[in-house]
């Protein structure tokens, strides 16, 4: 088989998939991005090494276990630490000097996938000295990877790339003394976690929760056509203070958006904004 | 005027890597109007390095030129940089959408991810250009632009800085249209 054939799965049968997957199981992936989630499905299909279409079908039917790697695979969990450290100086320099006049802090990081990001800002706010007053929700649709952020352990091969995002991103510390390394793992250390939530939550079906005042999804909507892009920056809007800031993947925009008229930018490029209605 | 809107709509993707911004350059310079095509670009290139890519292509056309955000609309007329650590990919023939997912080919964008999508897209009215480079991303993007009945040309090895890509690219089909990287303009333009 090539592994690189995009006509593997037809169009009728990803929506049949969409369809069962739905009723069965109530993930609703219909208003995901459609060219991605074919590639998806495609290279779940080489890498489980299912010989048809039918067969993945069959097992997702009778097989509520695989469910769980279905949805690990078909959802992309790629982060990283300080990820596009201009984003990151920016709320360093920006955002958080107004949050720190709040008496307490919340942020939300939707999508957060394995937590890099939430771990980022975790040392950010200890730096700025306001961890302590400080509360980070991280969720995400997969339970698997909420786990790996709730443990906070990541590869150790990466604190070298993590390291440099660090210093680019107006770091001044020794980043090796946020963590503890131990063989190939870097365990992150606790009082970061102290300040964190960890749920599972999807942007598609699971409603507000609490008012923050700021929400990060970075990279994350890239995978919803734009009516569920459209749904899912609602929510943001309904969760978020007025004079709250949102952040987006730098190659993400609300600018066609319902909410856009309400939204004024901190960062053009690095694509932050202020909610100022 | 009737007869112009019903001409089909090409899409003219070209892929590179090392050795390719040379070439890359001078087939976009002094394109005409394209009022039936747009041209997308997918490099291999440094992330920070963006912005100069993106002057560079601006200098050489008057044709508008814009580093792709997620779900831009495709239009006609306009050429198109696939941004530095995204995979690049259609959304039928009017949209982009990104995909930030596993590197192929140790790279983000991949040519192939790219070249697929837009096989998938546009089907025949693909034209695939692959050009110079050091790895084998986009031989297999350019065979599937092939086998869906779109054009696909190659920058002859021998006329490339690095002869890998454009190489492999005929090893994997040998039915590529070969051309010389100083003819590659003049060529396209047979197809528009």
């Amino acid at each position: 088989m090539n592994p690189t054939e995009t006509a593997i799965i037809k169009e009728e049968e990803l929506d049949q998939l969409l369809l069962e997957l739905a009723e069965q199981y109530g993930y609703d992936f219909s208003h995901y991005a459609r060219a991605s989630l074919r590639r998806r499905v495609n290279r779940l299909l080489i890498v489980d090494r299912f010989p048809s279409f039918a067969e993945l079908l069959y097992h997702l039917r009778n097989n509520a276990s695989y469910l769980k790697r279905f949805v690990e695979e078909i959802t992309v969990n790629v982060t990283e630490m300080f990820r596009d450290p201009h984003a990151y100086r920016i709320i360093r320099t920006q955002v958080l000097p107004v949050l720190a006049t709040h008496p307490f802090i919340r942020i939300w990081h939707a999508g957060c996938a394995t937590g890099e990001e939430v771990y980022s800002m975790a040392i950010m706010l200890q730096e700025a000295g306001l961890l302590h007053k400080s509360l980070l929700y991280a969720t995400d649709i997969n339970p698997a990877v909420v786990e790996q952020a709730r443990l906070g352990i990541f590869p150790m091969r990466h604190m070298k790339q993590y390291s440099e995002n660090y210093i680019a991103s107006g770091g001044t510390r020794e980043f090796s003394d946020y963590y503890t390394a131990k063989y190939d793992w870097a365990k992150f250390d606790d009082r970061f976690k102290k300040r964190m939530i960890t749920a599972t939550h999807n942007l598609v079906s699971d409603r507000s929760f609490n008012e923050f005042q700021l929400i990060l999804c970075r990279n994350v909507l890239i995978y919803f056509d734009k009516t569920l892009q459209d749904q899912a920056l609602q929510l943001f809007d309904e969760s978020l203070e007025k004079l709250g800031f949102l952040v987006l993947g730098t190659k993400e925009n609300i600018r066609f958006s319902g909410i856009a008229h309400k939204y004024a930018p901190i960062a053009e490029k690095e694509k932050i904004w202020r909610k100022i209605a | 005027m009737a007869q112009d809107s019903l001409r089909r709509q090409r899409l003219v993707v070209i892929g590179g890597s090392a050795g390719s911004l040379e070439i890359v350059l001078s087939i976009v310079a002094g394109l005409p109007a394209l009022p039936h095509a747009a041209v997308l670009i997918v490099l291999h290139r440094k992330q920070s390095a963006d912005s100069v890519l993106l002057g560079l292509l601006a200098g050489r056309t008057s044709l508008p030129v814009r580093e792709v955000e997620d779900k831009d609309p495709l239009v006609p007329g306009g050429i198109y940089l696939a941004p530095p650590d995204y995979h690049l990919l259609l959304e039928g023939r009017h949209q982009f959408s990104l995909d930030d997912s596993e590197k192929v080919h140790h790279s983000r964008p991949s040519i192939d991810v790219s070249f697929e999508s837009a096989a998938y897209a546009y089907g025949a009215d693909t034209i695939g250009i692959l050009l110079s480079g050091a790895n084998a991303d986009g031989a297999e993007g350019l065979l599937r632009i092939k086998e869906r009945g779109g054009d696909t040309l190659v920058q002859d090895p021998a006329t490339a800085e690095v002869y890998y890509m454009p190489q492999q690219a005929l090893l994997l089909h040998p039915g590529h249209r070969v051309v010389a990287g100083n003819q590659l303009h003049q060529a396209l333009l047979e197809y528009l």
